[in-house]
């Protein structure tokens, strides 16, 4: 187990290291007018501005560069906002930001998690029956239909019906409600997809064929056999999925106005701000790929089987 | 012991019936023709279908029915924001340029974006896949490469790519195929591993069979399969992507008409003209979702398993 830990774990961090230094090195081609407020543009000289850059890491030396970047990073320092919050350190943002996405997040997160594993769980026991014709018409819907169009439809619409407020307020707790219903939707959508296939997939095989011919009852075999092993493959997903809370979702922070990250990296994009949307795209990769890593630890803990064949090689 | 004689008249020639033998035998099997029986069945899908290809022959050939030019703007003040009605089908937008062409238009450059993008993931994913799934050499480092660039969220990858290239069609194009072949490959690679070493290739190999056959009879017919599934299912990600760029300002440039810019000039306006955001997006509703259930139903009646 430890040697499966390290491997992986060696894997990680190569993986967090190119991720980066690719992005580090594709966003110094930008235009570097995205390094400077259009006062500090106009009132530097060429020189100043190329000296500005080189003390930045965005021109010069590019291995140095990055290196200077990434210690900066490690200790969460990755340097200051200059367009959209004149002269605020980008962490302190995404410190002051990441609650309120993280919130969001978390609530639509456990809402999804248990809606969705009823409904994957309703639909395989009536497989082809009325719950699974409904359940996969709106699988279909939420998944063929573009997000922007359904959640804008919703933003309009259904908050009027129940006369929510349409925009997100930090202190009316009524204002969250919509929010978060959006961002369940595709996710629970997401979970019953997967939770009906694996039990599906689990439920025709031979194991539980031979239970069934010993004559165990119905309920226990569903709960005992079906339904654990079909929950496995789920457990890889949820720790990248908790820690990617915190990037929010653009479309619904934009929509809704939530003072968030997804937001945030939306807003970065419009001004050209390339230092924020450097931090901010490095930290939601480092935190998909810590997501799935801790994803594969979970998985050798939970199935054995992974381990096993691991040790084998 | 005396031999039992068979006279002629005991017995009478049964004609081969397609629909029968398959209770009886496997004879005469043809997978294509299963294939599509079995999908043909489902008169849904008939439908769907047809309405398929009716929407995309009107993509391409509006023209011959309607006359109105997507992009002449109008300057006249009366023309601006037009209810629907007589002269235009589906109104006007904010500079009188007509939304039924708009909306016809749209389509064509999305499913044209959306079958180039499909048509690069799925050959070179194909493509390699095979060499990934035969070549034992090089299956660790694209194993690694998967990794890394699966690491990084979707939507996270689009919007870096994106951001870096000018955003247009190719962007979206470049942005979309650079990570989807990987899918495909890795899912290609699973399947040739499989398949290589399953049973009944191994005893086709072994009876003589030529790796030609091998290749054209039991291989192939898999991967056009995977093909035209993978096709059908990456339209609808293939528009809701595009949508989802133009929203965060990093799609098509709004000088050209796409579904993605219809959709988000439709949304600004909707306060005043809703119909300038609802006949487009129903359009854009119906193609996405008759593409994503025609993928899903052929891939289940491509399945051997569903044929009898």
């Amino acid at each position: 187990m430890k040697k499966y830990i390290i491997k992986r774990l060696f894997h990680t961090m190569i993986s967090i290291i190119v991720l980066s230094f690719l992005v580090f090195m594709l966003l110094r081609l930008m235009p570097i007018e995205g390094y400077f407020t259009r006062e500090e543009y106009e009132s530097t000289t060429p020189a100043q501005r190329e000296l500005i850059l080189i003390e930045n890491g965005i021109k010069g030396r590019p291995l140095r560069g990055y290196l200077n970047y990434m210690k900066g990073a490690i200790v969460f320092d990755f340097g200051r906002s200059n367009k959209i919050y004149p002269d605020v350190p980008i962490s302190t943002l995404i410190i002051e930001k990441a609650p309120y996405s993280g919130l969001l997040g978390l609530a639509s997160m456990i809402i999804s998690v248990i809606l969705g594993c009823l409904m994957g769980l309703g639909m395989a026991r009536g497989k082809n029956k009325f719950p699974d014709t409904i359940g996969t018409a709106y699988i279909v819907t939420v998944r063929a239909v573009p997000r922007l169009v359904y959640l804008f439809f919703i933003q309009v619409w259904i908050t009027g019906l129940f006369m929510l407020p349409l925009l997100f307020y930090t202190d009316r707790p009524e204002s969250w409600i919509m929010p978060i219903v959006s961002l369940s939707l595709g996710s629970i959508a997401w979970y019953a997809t997967w939770l009906r296939r694996f039990l599906i997939d689990e439920e025709n095989k031979d194991y539980i064929k031979l239970a069934r011919a010993k004559g165990l009852d119905e309920k226990y075999i569903y709960r005992n056999h079906i339904f654990r092993n079909a929950v496995v493959p789920l457990v890889h997903y949820l720790p990248a999925q908790l820690l990617l809370t915190i990037s929010g979702s653009l479309i619904i922070e934009s929509l809704y106005s939530i003072p968030g990250l997804g937001g945030l990296l939306l807003t970065a994009i419009n001004e050209m701000e390339n230092g924020l949307v450097l931090a901010l795209v490095l930290i939601f990769s480092t935190l998909s790929v810590v997501g799935i890593f801790i994803g594969d630890i979970l998985m050798a803990y939970v199935d054995p089987r992974i381990k096993l064949s691991e040790e084998g090689v | 012991m005396k031999e039992r004689e068979f006279k002629a008249d005991l017995f009478n020639v049964v004609e081969f019936k397609h629909d029968e033998s398959k209770y009886v035998a496997y004879e005469k099997y043809s997978y294509w023709r299963s294939t599509f029986r079995t999908f043909f069945k489902s008169k849904f899908n008939i439908f769907l279908i047809i309405a398929v290809t009716v929407l995309v022959l009107m993509a391409f050939l509006y023209p011959v029915f309607y006359s109105s030019d997507p992009y002449s703007a109008n300057t006249d003040f009366y023309e601006w924001n037009q209810a629907p009605g007589d002269g235009h089908l589906f109104g006007t937008d904010s500079l009188g340029r007509d939304i039924f062409a708009r909306t016809w238009y749209g389509t064509r450059t999305s499913l044209l974006l959306a079958f180039i993008i499909a048509f690069c993931d799925v050959t070179i994913g194909v493509i390699a896949g095979a060499i990934w799934g035969y070549v034992k050499k090089v299956d660790r480092p694209m194993t690694e490469l998967y990794n890394i660039v699966m690491n990084v969220p979707q939507t996270v990858y689009l919007i870096i790519l994106s951001y870096i290239l000018r955003p247009g069609f190719w962007t979206i194009v470049i942005a979309k195929a650079s990570r989807g072949w990987l899918s495909i490959g890795k899912f290609i690679r699973n399947k040739v591993l499989v398949i290589r070493d399953s049973e009944y290739n191994i005893a086709s190999t072994c009876l003589g069979t030529p790796l030609r056959r091998v290749v054209i009879k039991n291989i192939i017919p898999f991967l056009v399969s995977i093909i035209i599934m993978e096709t059908a299912l990456s339209i609808p990600y293939v528009i809701g992507s595009e949508v989802f760029l133009g929203f965060i300002g990093l799609g098509m440039p709004t000088t050209s008409v796409s579904l993605g810019v219809l959709v988000n000039e439709g949304k600004n306006s909707f306060q005043n003209y809703p119909y300038q955001l609802i006949y487009p997006t129903s359009i854009v509703a119906f193609i996405t979702v008759s593409f994503y259930i025609i993928g899903n139903r052929f891939a289940d009646s491509s399945d051997p398993k569903n044929h009898i």
